[in-house]
C-alpha cells in the first residue's frame, strides 16, 4: 500500500508523476469520468520518464494517454500500446481511500 | 559512359526542356549534351515575362538549374558543317555532334511602320526588352498624369505587354488590326466582353485599325492610326506576332511561313538534324506557344533514345488571366468543323461569356471559348473529341461528369487522368500537393488543379474532412463553430459538436482555435489539458524528457547586457547553448521544475516567451538593413522587430516563420518563410507561402512596392485568413498549394477584398495585438499554474533519477536512455 498524493492534487485529464520508494516512477491520471489510473511513467519508445505529461483522451471509447514523445497511445486500463501490439507499460492497481490516492 | 554528343543550338524554354527530357530518358547516359546559348543569361520563363515588372528580379523567372549538360552561355553557334558534323561558335569553339537540335526560337515581328526605329519604340520578348521599356518610361519628360503607351498588337502577347506597361504606371492603348482582341483564341462575342472588361482597367482598345506612322515631336512620340486618330505617347511596344529565327543557314529547306521544315518526328531533311519550338515548321506549321514546343522536345528526346515517337499534334488550348480577366479557348473554338453547332451563353450583367462547339449531331464536344469565368475549363478541355456529357448543353448546365481515362488532365505536362488515378489508387497520392509532386500534373499553369481535387473525390480517397474520431468537422469548420457560438471550452465543444473525450489530434487543434480567438492564458483551466507536449510546459521537450528554452529576441537584435544574462542563466543551470537558425539562442537540458526558476531570471531581465514550443509565430529574421549595410534600401531590422512584436503569441494551425530583407540581395532568406518581406526602393514586397524544411518552396509575391502601413494591413489579413481556413498542421505553403484558385484567389481575398471579410480579419488581428500577454509571465504570476511545473507530485524538488548528462565539447549533453528496459 503506497500513498501517492491527495486526490485533490489531481486535475481531470492532466497526469502527474510520482516517485516510488524503489526509485521507479508511476504516472497517475484522473479521467473525466472521475476514475483514477496509474501506469509506469517510462515511455517504452523513447526511454524517457514522461507518460504523465501526455494528452489524456479516448480512442474508440477506451481511455488512453498519448506519449508526448512519439505519440503512441496507451490504454489506461490495460497498459497496452494501441499503436504497436509488441509494446505495453505496466499498470499499477490504484484506489482512492479517504481522499488519498494509493497504489495497492 | 557517354558515347555520343548532342549539340543544342539555343537555350530557351524549349531547349531547356529538351535537356531535362533527355536526361530523364537517357538512363544509360549515352549522350553528352552541349548547349550553346546566345544570351548571357540562362533560359527563363518567357511565358511569365510580364511578372518581371512586379519585382524587376530576373532570377524570379529562372527555370532552375540545367543539370547534365555543358552549357555555353553568351556564345552563339555561327556555322554548321553538316558534312563533317561540326558546329562552330562565335568564340571559335568547334564541337562535333552525332545529333544537332536547332532551338533558336523566334524574333518579334515588327510591321513596316514608318518611324518604327525611333527611340522609345520597343519589342516585347526578353527581359532586356522590358528593361529598355522601363528605361524609356523613366526617362520620359511627362510629369503630369500617367504616362501613355501604345501596344501594337491585340493578341495574347499584346495584352501581356499592355499588362506589363500598366505595371510600370503607363496607361496603354492597344491597337489591333483585326476587328477584335485576341482574334486567334476568341470570337466576336467573347472579345466584345473582353474589351469591356479590360477597358475598366485603364486600357484603351482600338480594333480594326493599325498605325500608319510614328513621328517624333520634341521628345514625344506621335502615332497616327489608319482610322485618323493621333496618339501622344511616351513609349511604343510592338507585339504583332513572331517570326521563326532561321538566320543560322544550314542549307536546309524552310517551311511556307519560315522555320526549319521538319517531319512529324521533328527531323529536318538531314537525319542528324532536328528543329524544335518556334524555329520549327512542323509539317508546314509554326507554333508560337510553349506547350507544342515542349511536346517537340519530348519527341526528340524519345528519338535520341531510340524510341519511335511522333509529334502528337498541338493542343493550342489556352487559359490565362489577362489583366485579371479569365480567358480560355480550347479545341475548335471557332467552329470550323463542318456542320459544327454552337451553344452560346452571353451574360453581359455577370460579365461572363461561354461558347461550346459541338458536332452536328450534338454528341461530341469540339471546343469552346470562355471569358470572364473560366472555371469550367479544367473539366471541358479534356473532353474535347469525347461525348458531350448529359445536361451540359442545358441552360445553366454544368459539368457533373466523369472524364474518360485517356483524357489529358494536365496539358502542360501531358498527364492523363489514368496516370493520376493510378497514382491515387496506389496510395502514393492523397492530396493535391502529393499529386503535383509525383505526377507533375498541376505544376504548369495550374488550371487543372480543381480537376485534381475532383479526381481525388472520384477515387474515393478525398480524405474525410473529419478532424478525428471525435469530430466530423474539419479544422476550418470547427474554427467557424467556435467563432460563431463563442464556445470557450473543449468539453462544451465536444459535448455539443463531437463525441468522446478527445485525443492528441483534436485537443491541440481546439486549443489552438481557442487561443487564436483569444481565450486567456493557454494553460488556463481546462486548456492546460488540451496542449500538446511542448505547449503543456511552454518549452520544447527533448529526447530525454528535459526541455529547451528559447527567449524571444525580436528581429535577432540583442544588447550585450541581455546576452550576458542568457549566458549567466545557462551557466547557473548548466544548460547547453546553441544559436538557432532563427537568430536566437536555445538553452537545452532544463528539467520541468527548473523551468519556472529559469524563466523568473529571464523575465526579470526583460525577456519574454519566444514561443519556440508553439504552433505560433516563431521569429522574424532580419538582415542588418540600412542602419549598417552599404547596400540596404530600407530598415529591415526595425520592420522585423515591429512585425515580431505585432504577431508574437499568435496561435495558428502550424508554426509561422518570417523574415525581412533590406534589399534584393535577400540575406534574410525571406522567400523561404511563411511570410517574407523584401525591401525595394519604393517600399516593400510581400511574399507568402514559402517554406524550408522537408518540402522547400519559394514564397510567392503577393503585393509589391507597398508602404509599411499597407504591408502590415495585408499581413494581418493574410495571417488571419490562413488561421481561419487552414487544416490542422498545414503550413502556409501547403495551404496555398491547395487553395482553390491559388495565389490569384488569395490576392482577390486579401488585396481586393472579394469576400468582404478584410475588415473582420483586421479587427481580429487588432484584438490579438491588444490582448497579447507574455505566457511565461502569466505562469510566474499564478501559483496554480506554477504548481504544475514539478517533477513528482509526492516529492517536489527531487530530480528525475532517469535524467543524466555527460560532457561533450565543453557542454552538458544527455546520456542516451536505455530503451526500453530502463524501467526495471
Amino acid at each position: 500500500m503506497t500513498p501517492v498524493c491527495e486526490l485533490s492534487a489531481l486535475r481531470p485529464e492532466q497526469g502527474v508523476a510520482a516517485l516510488l520508494p524503489d526509485g521507479s516512477q508511476v504516472a497517475v491520471f484522473l479521467t473525466f469520468d472521475g476514475s483514477v489510473h496509474a501506469l509506469d511513467n517510462i515511455d517504452p519508445f523513447s526511454g524517457a520518464a514522461v507518460l504523465a505529461r501526455g494528452i489524456v483522451g479516448d480512442r474508440g471509447g477506451r481511455p488512453v494517454v498519448v506519449s508526448p514523445v512519439y505519440k503512441q497511445a496507451f490504454d489506461l486500463t490495460t497498459g497496452a500500446c494501441l499503436d504497436s501490439p509488441d509494446h505495453s507499460v505496466a499498470v499499477h492497481p490504484v484506489r482512492v481511500r479517504d481522499g488519498v490516492v494509493e497504489l495497492t | 559512359m557517354s558515347t555520343r554528343t548532342l549539340v543544342v543550338v539555343g537555350h530557351g524554354m524549349v531547349g531547356h526542356r529538351l535537356v531535362e527530357a533527355l536526361r530523364a530518358k537517357d538512363v544509360d547516359d549515352q549522350w553528352r549534351i552541349v548547349v550553346f546559348g546566345e544570351e548571357a543569361r540562362p533560359a527563363y520563363d518567357r511565358v511569365a515575362l510580364s511578372s518581371y515588372v512586379d519585382t524587376w528580379r530576373a532570377e524570379d523567372l529562372e527555370l532552375g538549374p540545367l543539370e547534365g549538360a555543358d552549357l555555353r552561355l553568351g556564345d552563339a553557334v555561327v556555322s554548321v558543317d553538316r558534312d563533317r558534323r561540326v558546329v562552330t561558335s562565335a568564340s571559335g569553339a568547334e564541337v562535333s555532334y552525332d545529333a544537332l537540335v536547332l532551338a533558336t526560337g523566334s524574333v518579334p515581328f515588327v510591321p513596316p511602320v514608318p518611324g518604327r526605329d525611333l527611340p522609345g519604340c520597343h519589342v516585347y520578348r526578353t527581359i532586356e526588352d522590358l528593361d529598355a521599356i522601363k528605361a524609356t518610361v523613366d526617362r520620359s519628360t511627362r510629369r503630369i498624369g500617367r504616362h501613355s503607351g501604345m501596344v501594337l498588337g491585340g493578341g495574347l502577347l499584346g495584352l501581356e505587354a499592355a499588362n506589363a506597361l500598366r505595371g510600370m504606371g503607363v496607361s496603354p492603348h492597344v491597337v489591333e488590326l483585326a476587328p477584335r482582341l485576341m482574334p486567334i483564341q476568341v470570337d466576336e462575342g467573347g472579345a466584345g466582353l473582353l474589351k469591356r472588361l479590360v477597358e475598366k482597367l485603364d486600357l484603351t482598345v482600338h480594333t480594326g485599325t493599325s498605325a500608319s506612322s510614328i513621328e517624333l515631336d520634341g521628345d514625344r512620340l506621335i502615332a497616327k492610326l489608319t482610322n485618323g486618330l493621333e496618339l501622344d505617347l511616351d513609349v511604343v511596344v510592338f507585339s504583332a506576332g513572331i517570326r521563326p529565327r532561321t538566320d543560322l543557314d544550314l542549307g536546309l529547306p524552310l517551311g511556307p511561313r519560315g522555320g526549319y521544315l521538319v517531319d512529324d518526328a521533328c527531323r529536318t531533311s538531314d537525319p542528324n538534324v532536328y528543329a524544335i519550338g518556334e524555329c520549327a515548321s512542323i509539317e508546314g506549321t509554326v507554333y508560337g506557344l510553349v506547350a507544342p514546343g515542349y511536346s517537340m522536345a519530348e519527341v526528340v528526346a524519345d528519338q535520341l533514345c531510340g524510341a519511335a515517337s511522333v509529334f502528337p499534334g498541338a493542343d493550342t488550348s489556352t487559359k490565362l488571366k489577362l489583366l485579371g480577366v479569365d480567358v480560355a479557348s480550347f479545341g475548335d473554338a471557332h467552329a470550323t468543323t463542318e456542320g459544327a453547332l454552337e451553344v452560346v451563353v452571353n451574360n453581359a450583367v455577370a460579365g461572363t461569356y461561354s461558347k461550346l462547339v459541338v458536332s452536328d449531331d450534338a454528341k461530341t464536344l469540339l471546343g469552346g471559348i470562355l471569358v470572364g469565368d473560366a472555371s469550367q475549363y479544367a473539366m471541358l478541355r479534356p473532353l474535347v473529341g469525347k461525348d458531350v456529357p448529359a445536361g451540359l448543353l442545358e441552360p445553366g448546365g454544368s459539368a457533373e461528369l466523369s472524364l474518360p481515362p485517356d483524357a489529358q488532365v494536365c496539358s502542360c505536362h501531358a498527364v492523363t487522368k489514368q496516370t493520376i488515378t493510378d497514382a491515387i489508387c496506389a496510395g502514393v497520392c492523397t492530396d493535391v500537393p502529393t499529386i503535383k509532386a509525383c505526377t507533375k500534373a498541376g505544376t504548369g499553369c495550374g488550371s487543372c488543379v480543381p480537376m485534381l481535387k475532383q479526381l481525388l473525390t472520384e477515387c474515393g480517397v478525398e480524405q474525410s474532412k473529419a478532424l478525428c474520431e471525435h469530430f466530423d468537422h474539419s479544422r476550418a469548420e470547427l474554427f467557424e463553430i467556435v467563432r460563431a457560438t463563442r464556445i470557450t471550452s473543449f468539453t462544451e465543444l465536444v459535448g455539443k459538436h463531437g463525441r468522446g473525450r478527445g485525443c492528441d489530434i483534436c485537443k491541440p487543434a481546439v486549443a489552438s482555435i481557442l487561443a487564436s480567438l483569444g481565450n486567456g492564458h493557454v494553460l488556463g483551466g481546462e486548456q492546460a489539458t488540451l496542449q500538446d507536449t511542448n505547449d503543456r510546459f511552454l518549452a520544447n521537450m527533448q529526447r530525454n524528457g528535459t526541455y529547451s528554452v528559447v527567449p524571444r529576441i525580436p528581429g535577432g537584435e540583442i544588447t550585450p547586457q541581455k546576452l550576458i544574462v542568457i549566458g549567466e542563466v545557462a551557466r547557473d543551470f548548466g544548460l547547453y547553448t546553441k544559436i538557432t537558425g532563427g537568430q536566437r539562442i536555445d538553452l537545452f537540458g532544463a528539467t520541468v521544475d527548473q523551468l519556472p526558476e529559469i524563466w523568473r531570471r529571464l523575465v526579470d531581465a526583460g525577456f519574454e516567451s519566444g514561443h519556440a514550443y508553439g504552433k505560433a509565430l516563431r521569429t522574424v529574421k532580419s538582415c542588418v538593413g540600412t542602419t549598417w549595410c552599404r547596400y540596404g534600401v530600407q530598415d529591415s531590422v526595425g520592420l522585423a522587430i515591429e512585425l515580431e512584436l505585432r504577431y508574437r503569441g499568435l496561435r495558428s494551425p502550424h508554426k509561422l516563420k518570417s523574415a525581412v530583407s533590406g534589399c534584393a540581395r535577400e540575406c534574410a532568406e525571406a522567400r523561404g518563410k511563411d511570410f517574407g518581406i523584401i525591401a525595394t526602393e519604393n517600399g516593400w514586397n510581400l511574399y507568402v507561402g514559402g517554406n524550408g524544411g522537408f518540402t522547400p518552396r519559394h514564397a510567392d509575391l503577393l503585393v509589391s512596392d507597398v508602404d509599411t502601413e499597407s504591408l502590415i494591413k495585408y499581413i494581418d489579413r493574410f495571417l488571419m485568413f490562413y488561421i481561419r481556413t487552414a487544416d490542422r498542421l498545414q503550413r502556409t505553403s501547403a495551404w496555398l498549394e491547395g487553395l482553390d484558385g491559388g495565389l490569384e484567389h488569395l490576392r482577390e481575398v486579401i488585396v481586393d477584398d472579394s469576400l468582404g471579410i478584410c475588415a473582420d480579419l483586421e479587427a481580429a488581428m487588432a484584438a490579438h495585438v491588444e490582448d497579447y500577454a507574455d505566457e511565461w509571465r502569466g505562469v510566474l504570476e499564478d501559483p496554480e499554474k506554477l504548481a504544475r511545473f514539478q517533477s513528482f507530485v509526492n516529492a517536489p524538488g527531487t530530480p528525475d533519477p532517469t535524467i543524466s548528462f555527460r560532457e561533450e565539447r565543453g557542454q552538458r549533453v544527455p546520456v542516451l536512455l536505455g530503451i526500453p528496459e530502463v524501467a526495471q
